[in-house]
């Protein structure tokens, strides 16, 4: 299915453009004409089926699946909802204050939190595509896993008191409207309101992403990121998770990238830390955040989540070969 | 006059929303007043729980993103 991008990047670099396949340039633009056409085409059909099923699903009916669960049911669920249900990330604040008020425990809002935009159904279809599915299921797997985690983690560790105390005095007034009833347009007409919106706020990201893989691909040595970030650098994972606090981009911008280190040999483990850190540790996120968690939860949140994309990012560098 | 309040911690969405909002009532000719609602407290009070969330009148007409321009319209006119 995908022959078709591929013999377009082929005609444009090589034909329109002229290009001798040898030199770094085509192999740069060929990279670039192929991931862009590829994933816009991708991003377009996905995010349209995954909006006809999202119409049904609003946060407040998110909040009644949750509501009165046991813990460790409440974990799973909430990180599966996390991944379904991508939400902005300045509604982070009214969707934890709308669920802790449900009574859903602070650890499954936070692992919902975790969850939430590093897996989504643009992330699956890019990494289907472009890394194959078996690094699909990893990265799915362990997101998961992680988010799982975290959150038993802040109910065992009772974290409950580093959340700003104003949140538990707040009453939350009755969810307007009830259950979503539309008809099969109004269906469609949301899920083209969803692409419109999502492309429209991510294009960019893909474009630097795809640009960035492209220059990785065409024009970096194939020796240079083995040396550096190869098996033999122990300082690489850590090094990977630092450096991917400060980029913040979503998983569709990373994920280009992540092809081109992989196409250099750099490890698994270290691309999936690398990955990870860019798209779920984030300054912008932790101040939307500060609003209802005292600094020392967050603080424990980016640790938790850096020491767990170092682990993740180990265990794949021993075990991945 | 219709009063309207856009809920939302000030994150860029809303205040698109926002100028959307007064765009549409000036070019309709509709006489209104957009209050910005950024006290977390009183935007749950309207069980919001996705910003930004749109409240004409005192009832909750949307929330979760900047609304479409058509939901914008048929709000204004409404009588």
């Amino acid at each position: 299915m995908f022959h078709a991008f591929a013999w377009f990047a082929d005609r444009t670099t090589y034909g329109v453009l002229g290009l001798d396949a040898s030199t770094h340039i085509a192999n740069a633009v060929h990279f670039f004409v192929d991931d862009v056409t590829k994933i816009f085409f991708l991003l377009v059909t996905v995010i349209f089926v995954m909006g006809l099923f999202r119409s049904a699903l609003s946060p407040e009916r998110v909040r009644s699946f949750l509501e009165g669960r046991s813990r460790w049911a409440a974990y799973v669920m909430a990180v599966t909802l996390g991944a379904v249900t991508p939400f902005c990330s300045c509604s982070s604040v009214p969707l934890f204050i709308g669920f802790v008020e449900a009574g859903i425990p602070v650890g499954a809002t936070m692992a919902f939190l975790i969850a939430s935009p590093m897996i989504n159904e643009v992330a699956v279809t890019l990494l289907l595509t472009l890394l194959g599915w078996k690094l699909t299921l990893l990265y799915v797997a362990t997101g998961l896993a992680v988010g799982v985690a975290g959150g038993a983690l802040v109910d065992a560790l009772g974290l409950e008191r580093w959340v700003e105390e104003y949140v538990w005095k707040i009453r939350v007034g009755a969810a307007p409207g009830g259950a979503r009833r539309l008809s099969p347009r109004q269906r469609a007409a949301f899920a083209w309101g969803e692409v419109s919106d999502i492309v429209g706020r991510i294009w960019i990201y893909v474009l630097l992403g795809v640009g960035l893989g492209a220059v990785l691909h065409g024009y970096v040595p194939e020796d240079f990121f083995a040396r550096w970030a190869g098996s033999s650098n122990p300082f690489a994972v850590p090094l990977a998770v630092v450096a991917g606090v400060p980029m913040y981009a979503n998983a569709t911008g990373i994920i280009p990238v992540a092809e081109a280190l992989l196409g250099k040999g750099v490890p698994v483990g270290t691309v999936l830390a690398l990955m990870m850190s860019v798209v779920a540790l984030s300054l912008p996120e932790m101040i939307i955040l500060r609003k209802v968690l005292k600094v020392r939860m967050l603080g424990f949140f980016a640790a938790y989540l850096a020491v767990a994309f170092v682990t993740v990012g180990y265990l794949f560098n021993v075990f991945w070969v | 006059m219709k009063q309207i309040k856009v809920l939302g911690s000030g994150c860029r969405s809303c205040e698109l929303t926002a100028r959307l909002l007064e765009d549409e009532a000036r070019a309709l000719g509709v006489d209104v007043a957009v209050d910005k609602v950024t006290d977390m407290g009183e935007i749950m009070s309207y069980g919001v729980l996705e910003t930004p969330g749109v409240v004409v009148d005192g009832h909750v007409v949307h929330a979760g993103g900047v609304p479409r321009h058509q939901a914008v319209r048929d709000w204004l006119l409404a009588p």
